[in-house]
Parts: C-alpha cells; structure tokens; sequence
C-alpha cells in the first residue's frame, strides 16, 4: 500500500501520528519506517522531520531498521524470566535457532527477534509472541516446533 | 470467607460472545445507558461518588471525585472535555484489561459512554497497548457496533448528548500507562511524563478538562449506576467497597485470573483459585502489584488484601498482580530483573531517574559480587538511592524502585 493511501485514511492531526506510523510499518513486510516515510509523515502533518523521528525512536515497537518478517518478542518480565530454566536462555535458544543475534535479521529475511517488557501473558509464562500470536509455557523444545513449523509454511 | 468469586467486571465473560451486540443486550446490557441518559448528570456523578469506586489502575483514587472535579473544572475555557480510557496496560504480572477488552469490551464502552455523559466528554480515546492485538480487534469491532446502534455519534439514544469514541495505539512504552504521559503521546508526541499539578481533570489533552480511567475502573460504572451505592457498599470492605481482579503468575499451580471481593486474603487467593504451590513447595513470597509494587512475605498471608490494609504492611495493592514465589526461589534475583525493567523504561526526562535507574542495577550487581558481610551496606545505599529517586522524579517510574527495594529490606534482607 503507497503512504499516500495510508496517509489518506487519517485526518493530518498529530493526534493520528502513531496510527500512522503503526500502520506504514504493518504494511512495510520488512515492519520497518524509512527515512521516506518519516519525511512524508511529516510533510502530511505539517510538522517537522525531527519530531516524527523523535516519537518513532521513542516507542519500542516502531524500527528505523528492516525486520524480518516474522518478529519473535521474547518477553524478559520478572515472571517470564522467573519462570525459566535460567534467565534468557530461551532468548538464547531462539539465537541459536535461528543463528542470529537480537537486532538482526536472517539471511531469507525472515526472522528478527526482540527482547521486550512484560507482554501481559503471565498466566502462559515464559511467553512470546511472534507477530500477533502469542505462545506460552514454554520450553527449548517447544521454541523448536514453532520456529520449524512457521520455517515450513514459508514459500520459497 | 470471601475465597469464591464475585463477578463485576468479569460479570460476562465466558457467557456472551464478545462480538456480538445483541448478546450483550440480551444479559441486560446498555440498559443501564438507557436510564442514565435520563438522569442528570450531577445524580451519576454523586452515586459513583457515594459508591466510593476507587481507581483500578493502581492508585486507588476515588473515581468519583474524579469525575466532578472533570465536570466542575473550566480547564483553558474552550468549553471542551475529554474521556480518556487507559488500556495501556503494561504493569509486569498485570492482564485484567486484557481479559475484559477480550471478553467483554460492550461493558467497557458503555462504562466510559457513561462517565462521559456524566461529566459532558463529547470526545473520548480508547488508549490500548499496541501488543494486544486481539484487545484492539475486539474493542474496534465493539465500537463499530455501538456506533451502527446509535449508541455513539450524535444524540446518543435521541438525547442532546454526543459522544465521538475512538481507538489509539501506544507502540511499547511503559511509561505511557501513567496518565499525563498517555495524554502526551495521544497528542502525538513522545511519552514524557508532565509535571502534576495540574492533574488531567483540570488540564488535560490539549488544555481541557480530561477524565483519566483504568478500563477495570471503567467496567465497573454500569454495575454501580444499575444496582445503587447502598448496595454496591456491602460488596468488599469498608474503606475498599467493591470486587478486584486478581492476576496470578508464579509458582502455583493454576495461574490465572480471578474478580473477587476487596479483602480477600493472598493465602485465599493462592490456595483457592491457584490451586496451591505448585509442587507441594512452601510459600516464600509474593510481589504485589507489579515492578511497580511490593514483595510481602508469609506474615502478610493473612491480611485483607485492600488499599488500605497492605499499606500498613508496607505493601501495596496496585493493579491487582500477584507473583508467587516458591522456597528456592531469589528474591534478589527477581528484584535484579525489576530494576532492569526501569533502567530500560526510564525516559531520561528527569536526571534522577535516569542516573539513578543505571545505579540501581549497577549497585544490585555489585552486590551479586560482594561477600554476604558487605551486601547489607549496598543495600542500605539502594535504598537511600531509590528514596532520593522518588522525592525528585517527576513522574511514578522514578519513584517506583523504592517500592520493590524498601518491602525487600523489610522482609527479605538475609535473601539479599
């Protein structure tokens, strides 16, 4: 979808930059805003490059950077974190799997992943979400189903 | 004898299909609506008053007052007011407005319908964390209805009143769950924090008069304006009227969620809806509350679980999360990952929060290193940080570290 038809959605009121910006980087299939992006936000909204880089730096979930595809959130909260076998290891087990390091991308494109604050899914702790699933209780084991199935429903 | 549930907010869950209007109206939904259009607005601002709702989010102020001091305050005299409802939910160990915004999102929108024709909002925001998609999907799908029915939009009902209600997005930002902070970011900006005074009901979004509510808060409006503050004063406890929602994680074993009565105890709440320890372990703690709240430890199993009760304990309520710890478990490890939440959602718009945060996991983890003898002193100096942090920080972020730090070295300082 070209900016202009997400732009054209919102009324051009600062009130509506988040919307925004949330959608462009939906729409984007590397979930990130480019420079072009913010300077069409801007533009729309008659204000300053500047502040649209500031809010989009500001919240967690907006990137400046390409994503993959798929963004696994592995949740650090003090429970999901209590609730594994040692602190971080399913983030680790999730590098390992997917051979890269938080901030990075796979060489297909595919995956990134992230550590964020508490995804409010305690209940399933340790959780994660990979787009908008959520997947709990889980383990090593239980990553590598996930991460194989979602490997297998990809279409080179 | 309050270990069974008492359903408010919860009232519908599992019995309706959250996207179905007429289902909601079938259980006695909007009815309530209906028959608050025909009051005056002053008559439903005194019974929430008198019912002594007190906030949900956390803070535990009286929704009431709130409400009147929305409707009474001139704000920059444009004449305009707000209602904002807070979805932003991101307290660790907190889901309660995800299960309602799932379950039930009708009862929350005629909640904040409600409030806002009480205090003469003719726009209001639905402020949900970008996250909880399926939270946003239902609300969105609630509204839609609402607006088809005329429910929402102009002349609400045929009656001179009008409400525009529409969803936002926050986009990972603890921070933004504190309500001046909400209101920066619904206008677009940054999520830093706003000096207070002046609190939302005087100068809130762009200047006017703004109604800042918790969506448990809001759930419960329709209850208290159906039944009367007369019967919704037998419910709970005196100084804490009403039913709480309670979110279980930990080391139990049914974690979940539970809407009971105000004064429940925490061994109610472990034993009967959690279902007991899990792996027949001993109880060593609880947080309370959150990152943002309080450790207790078994000396508190038996206190009322109300504002007012845990504070004499040196605990807090909060927004009703309850992580449970079993023996074996570190307090101080649990307590390393609190203080590594704030670092990392620290704004860095006040000097002490932002230092101070970096120097709380800097101390924690010097203390890791340190001999057993010398960790007491480190902890002394945290303490005395986190204070300093909460007497000069502009908003709770910079003044939550005390809570988790102080109730440790109330309760747990050899565990340090």
């Amino acid at each position: 979808m070209a900016r202009k038809d997400i732009t054209d959605k919102y009324p051009p009121e600062m009130e509506n930059l988040l919307l925004i910006l949330i959608e462009i980087q939906e729409r984007n299939a590397e979930h990130y805003i480019s420079e072009e992006d913010m300077a069409w936000v801007a533009e729309y909204l008659n204000t300053t490059l500047s502040s649209v880089y500031g809010v989009v730096k500001y919240y967690s979930m907006l990137s400046t950077r390409p994503r993959g595809r798929h963004i696994a959130r592995v949740c650090r909260s003090p429970v999901c974190t209590m609730m594994q076998e040692k602190p971080e290891i399913l983030f680790e087990n999730l590098q390992d799997l997917l051979e890269i390091s938080e901030g990075e991308v796979t060489a297909d494109g595919q995956f990134s992943i992230e550590k964020v604050e508490c995804l409010g899914q305690c209940e399933k702790a340790p959780a994660m979400m990979i787009n908008e699933e959520v997947y709990g209780h889980l383990d090593q084991q239980k990553l590598a189903e996930i991460i194989g199935k979602l490997r297998r429903s990809i279409v080179p | 004898m309050n270990a069974k549930e008492y359903r408010i907010a919860l009232k519908n869950v599992g019995r309706i299909d959250p996207a179905d209007l007429d289902q909601y109206e079938a259980v006695g939904g909007i009815a309530t609506l209906r028959r608050s259009l025909q009051a005056e607005p002053e008559k439903l601002i005194e019974e929430l008053t008198r019912a002594n709702l007190r906030g949900r989010g956390g803070a535990g102020y009286s929704a009431g007052l709130k409400e009147r001091y929305a409707s009474e305050s001139a704000g920059s005299g444009s004449g305009l007011r707000y209602i904002v409802c807070n979805a932003d939910e991101g307290e660790p160990g907190t889901f309660k407005d995800r299960v309602i915004m799932e379950n039930d999102p009708h009862l929350l929108i005629e909640g904040i319908i409600i409030a806002a024709y009480a205090i003469g909002a003719g726009r209001g925001f639905i402020y949900i964390r970008g996250e909880y998609y399926q939270s946003i999907e239902r609300v969105k799908t609630a509204l839609q209805s609402c607006y088809e029915r005329g429910y929402l939009g102009k002349n609400i009902l045929g009656s001179d009143f009008s409400l525009d209600l529409s969803v936002k997005l926050g986009a990972g930002s603890y921070l933004c769950g504190e309500e001046l902070t909400l209101l920066e970011s619904l206008e677009g900006k940054r999520g830093y924090p706003r000096i207070k005074p002046p609190f939302p009901a005087e100068h809130g979004l762009w200047g006017a008069p703004t109604l800042v509510n918790n969506v448990e808060t809001f759930a419960h409006i329709p209850y208290i304006i159906d039944k009367g503050a007369p019967h919704y004063l037998t419910i709970g406890t005196k100084g804490s009227p009403g039913t709480k929602i309670f979110t279980l994680s930990g080391d139990i074993n049914r974690p979940g969620y539970c809407e009971t009565e105000m004064g429940i105890t925490l061994r109610e709440l472990i034993e009967h809806f959690g279902q007991g320890m899990k792996d027949g372990k001993n109880f060593k703690a609880a947080l309370l509350g959150g990152a943002a709240g309080t450790f207790v430890d078994e000396t508190v199993l038996d206190t009322p679980m109300t504002y007012d009760s845990l504070k004499k304990k040196g605990a807090v309520l909060g927004s009703g999360a309850v992580m449970v710890l079993a023996e074996g478990r570190s307090v101080y490890d649990m307590t390393v990952s609190i203080l590594e939440f704030f670092r990392h959602e620290s704004c860095g718009k006040c000097v002490p929060c932002r230092v101070g945060t970096q120097l709380l996991t800097d101390m924690i983890a010097e203390a890791g290193l340190t001999k057993a003898s010398a960790r007491q002193e480190i902890l002394g100096r945290m303490v005395d940080e986190a204070r300093f942090m909460a007497a000069t920080s502009l908003c709770p972020l910079g003044q939550s570290p005390i809570m988790s730090l102080e109730s440790l070295a109330r309760y747990f300082s050899k565990d340090f």
